[in-house]
C-alpha cells in the first residue's frame, strides 16, 4: 500500500482545526476528506461540535475547554493512522433539469462560443456524472465536480443579473446548483425545479457530500408541474445507492 | 377564558440592524448554513445570566440605530448590556448595563452612546419566537429565524417565555469585560500563514487599521497598509471560522463575523481570538485598532478565563439607585413619608 502523505494540521483560531489534504480539486483528495469525516463521526469524540468538509480539507469546530489544540491534533492523527473505514454508501441522484427558454438564459451564448449547438451543450451537461464536493455560499448551495471538458468556459468579467433558485451554473470547469437568487459571474445553462434546501421538509437538505448527480432533461411544462409539486413538498427526485466497494 | 399574549414587549422604534439572536444555529455549517448568533457573545451572555436565563437564550441585538419597546401585558424582568449605550426607562436614565423590572405601559429605550456598536436586551424566560433548524437566531440574508427572518421593526410583538425564577432586585451590572478595551486585538496566525511573507506579516501586526463603513454582521472591512499574499489572493475554498482575517485581492483585511458563510476562497492570515471578538465587534466605522499575534494556547487560556468570569457575572451586580424623578416620586408609596419639593433636605 502506498502511504498517502500526512495531512497538514492548521489552527483556525483556538476553536477550529483545519485538516488539509491538498490544495486542489481532486476526487482522491476529497475522498480522504470524507474518510476522515466518517472516521471522526464514528469515533464520536467528545468536544467535537461539527465538521465542514470542503474540496480539500476538513474543518473541525470543537470546544476549546475540552481540547487544547495539540491534544486534538494528536487524537485526529491517531484516527488518520488507523485502517481506513469503507465509506458509507453514496447515492446517485437523477435531477430533472430544463434546458429550454426561459429557463436556460445563457445556453445559446455558451454553446455558440464553444462551437456547439444548444441541444448538444444541454446533452453534455445533463449526461455527465457529477460529484457533490461541498456546500457553500448559502444554505443548500451545491459545488459539483465532473463538468465535461467540452463545457469548460471562463467566468464572466462582470457579474450578470441575478439568477433564480435552482439555476444550473457553469464556469471555470466547475458546476453549481444555486439554492437562492443571486447575481453571479457564472453562466446559467438550465434550471431544476428541485429545492436543494427546504427548512420545513424532512430532509431539509437532499444530498450528502460525496453523492453523485446526473440530470434528466425535462420540458417547460414538466418544469412548471414539478415546481408546484416541489412547492407542496410532496416531490422528491429519484435516487439510488452506489456501492464503491463493488 | 381569554389567553392573551400576557408576556410580551411591543417594538415602538427599531433602528437598522436590530435582530433577535440566540447562541447561533449550529449543526448545519456543512450544508452552507450561516451560524449567526450574537456579535459580542460576552455582552449577550451577561444580559441573560443576570436574569437567571440560559446563557444562550434568545435576546434582541440592538445596533447604533437604537431601539425602543413598551411593556404590554404583565410586568417583565429585563436585562441589557453591551457597549456604552444610553438606556432610559420612561425618560429616566439607566446605567449602560443593568437588570430592571419593566411595568405594564412603561417604555425602555436605547440609543448609541460614547462607544459600542451592539447592545443586547434579554428578558427573564427568553424571547419565545419559533425555532428554525434548532435556533431562533436571525440570519437576514437567508431569511431564517427571528421574526420572519428579518430585522425587527416598529409594531413587532416580542413574546417572552415563562421564567423559572425571577430576580428580586434591580441592579446595575458593573462587569469589567463590558468596559471599552483598547488593547491590541489578539490573533492566532493561520491557516494560510504561509501565503504571507514575514515582511507582510510584520506590516499587519505593526500597523493601525481603521474600520471602514463596510462593516456589518457578516464582515468588518478594515483599511490600512496593504498586505500582499505571495501566492495570490484566491485559494480553493476551505472552511471559515468566526474571526477569520481574509486578505482578498484589494489587500485589505476583512474579518468575518457572526453572519459569515461557513466556507470561503480567500487566504486567511489569522483568526481573531474568540476572547477578543466582542471588543472588535464593538468598534464603529472610522475607529482604529491594532492586532498582535498569540498562540492557539494563549487564545484558549484567554477564552476560558473570560468564559469563567462571565459565568460569575452576577458577582458584579450592584443594587440600582435610581434618580428620584418627579414621576417616580408620584408613583412611589414613599410619597407621603418623605417629600422634599424644594430639594433642600
Amino acid at each position: 500500500m502506498s502511504a498517502a502523505p500526512a495531512p497538514r494540521y492548521l489552527a483556525a483560531g483556538e476553536s477550529a482545526l483545519v485538516v488539509e489534504f491538498g490544495a486542489k480539486i481532486d476526487p482522491a483528495i476529497h475522498h480522504r476528506v470524507l474518510a476522515l469525516d466518517a472516521a471522526l463521526s464514528k469515533a464520536n469524540i467528545g468536544g467535537v461540535i461539527e465538521t465542514v468538509p470542503t474540496y480539500r480539507s476538513l474543518m473541525i469546530h470543537f470546544d476549546p475547554r475540552r481540547w487544547p489544540m495539540e491534544e486534538l491534533v494528536a487524537a485526529i492523527a491517531r484516527l488518520e493512522e488507523a485502517p481506513r473505514l469503507a465509506l458509507e454508501l453514496r447515492r446517485r441522484w437523477h435531477i430533472p433539469a430544463c434546458y429550454e427558454p426561459p429557463f436556460a438564459e445563457d445556453i445559446d451564448l455558451v454553446a455558440s462560443a464553444l462551437g456547439l449547438s444548444a441541444a448538444r451543450a444541454a446533452e453534455l451537461h445533463a449526461t455527465a456524472r457529477y460529484r457533490v464536493y461541498m456546500y457553500g455560499f448559502a444554505p443548500g448551495f451545491l459545488f459539483l465536480g465532473g463538468l465535461p471538458q467540452a463545457l469548460n468556459f471562463p467566468r464572466r468579467p462582470m457579474p450578470r443579473a441575478p439568477v433564480p433558485a435552482g439555476a444550473l451554473l457553469i464556469a471555470g470547469g466547475q458546476a453549481l446548483i444555486a439554492s437562492c437568487p443571486m447575481p453571479t459571474g457564472w453562466y446559467m445553462l438550465g434550471r431544476t425545479p428541485v429545492k436543494m434546501f427546504a427548512p420545513r421538509r424532512d430532509p431539509i437538505f437532499l444530498m450528502g457530500i460525496g453523492d453523485e448527480v446526473c440530470f434528466e432533461q425535462i420540458g417547460g411544462s414538466a418544469f412548471r408541474e414539478l415546481t408546484e409539486a416541489a412547492e407542496a413538498a410532496d416531490y422528491y427526485p429519484r435516487c439510488e445507492c452506489v456501492d464503491d466497494r463493488a | 377564558m381569554i389567553a392573551p399574549k400576557s408576556r410580551c414587549l411591543r417594538v415602538k422604534q427599531a433602528g437598522p440592524g436590530a435582530t433577535l439572536q440566540d447562541a447561533g444555529r449550529f449543526g448545519y455549517l456543512r450544508y452552507g448554513v450561516t451560524p449567526a448568533g450574537p456579535m459580542d457573545f460576552a455582552a449577550f451572555r451577561t444580559a441573560n445570566l443576570a436574569l437567571g436565563n440560559d446563557a444562550g437564550a434568545a435576546a434582541v441585538e440592538i445596533a447604533t440605530g437604537g431601539f425602543e419597546v413598551v411593556c404590554e401585558g404583565a410586568p417583565l424582568w429585563l436585562a441589557f448590556a453591551g457597549g456604552a449605550f444610553l438606556w432610559q426607562r420612561d425618560g429616566a436614565g439607566l446605567p449602560p448595563a443593568a437588570r430592571i423590572h419593566l411595568k405594564t405601559g412603561e417604555r425602555l429605550a436605547a440609543r448609541a452612546g460614547t462607544f459600542g456598536a451592539f447592545a443586547y436586551l434579554a428578558a427573564a424566560g427568553g424571547f419565545d419566537t419559533p425555532s428554525v433548524m434548532g435556533s431562533r437566531a436571525t440570519h437576514t440574508r437567508s431569511g431564517l429565524g427571528g421574526i420572519e427572518g428579518r430585522m425587527l421593526k416598529e409594531g413587532d410583538l416580542l413574546p417572552v417565555a415563562q421564567a423559572q425564577a425571577v430576580p428580586d432586585f434591580e441592579a446595575a451590572i458593573a462587569a469589567p469585560w463590558l468596559a471599552r478595551d483598547c488593547d491590541p486585538i489578539r490573533v492566532v496566525p493561520g491557516p494560510q500563514e504561509d501565503y504571507f511573507s514575514p515582511a507582510a506579516r510584520a506590516r499587519f501586526f505593526g500597523s493601525e487599521y481603521r474600520l471602514t463603513p463596510a462593516a456589518d454582521r457578516m464582515a468588518y472591512r478594515f483599511q490600512g497598509p496593504e498586505i500582499e499574499a505571495s501566492q495570490g489572493h484566491d485559494i480553493v475554498s476551505d472552511g471559515v471560522a468566526l474571526g477569520a482575517i481574509q486578505i482578498p485581492g484589494d489587500r485589505q483585511p476583512l474579518v468575518l463575523m457572526a453572519d459569515r458563510q461557513p466556507t470561503g476562497g480567500y487566504p486567511k492570515l489569522g483568526h481573531v481570538a474568540k476572547a477578543d471578538i466582542g471588543c472588535l465587534a464593538q468598534l464603529r466605522p472610522t475607529e482604529t485598532c491594532r492586532f498582535r499575534p498569540v498562540t492557539a494556547d494563549e487564545a484558549r487560556a484567554a477564552l476560558l478565563a473570560l468564559e469563567d468570569a462571565i459565568a460569575g457575572a452576577n458577582a458584579h451586580l450592584q443594587p440600582l439607585r435610581l434618580p428620584l424623578t418627579t414621576q417616580r416620586l408620584l408613583n412611589s408609596d414613599l410619597i407621603g413619608g418623605i417629600f422634599d419639593p424644594l430639594g433642600e433636605l
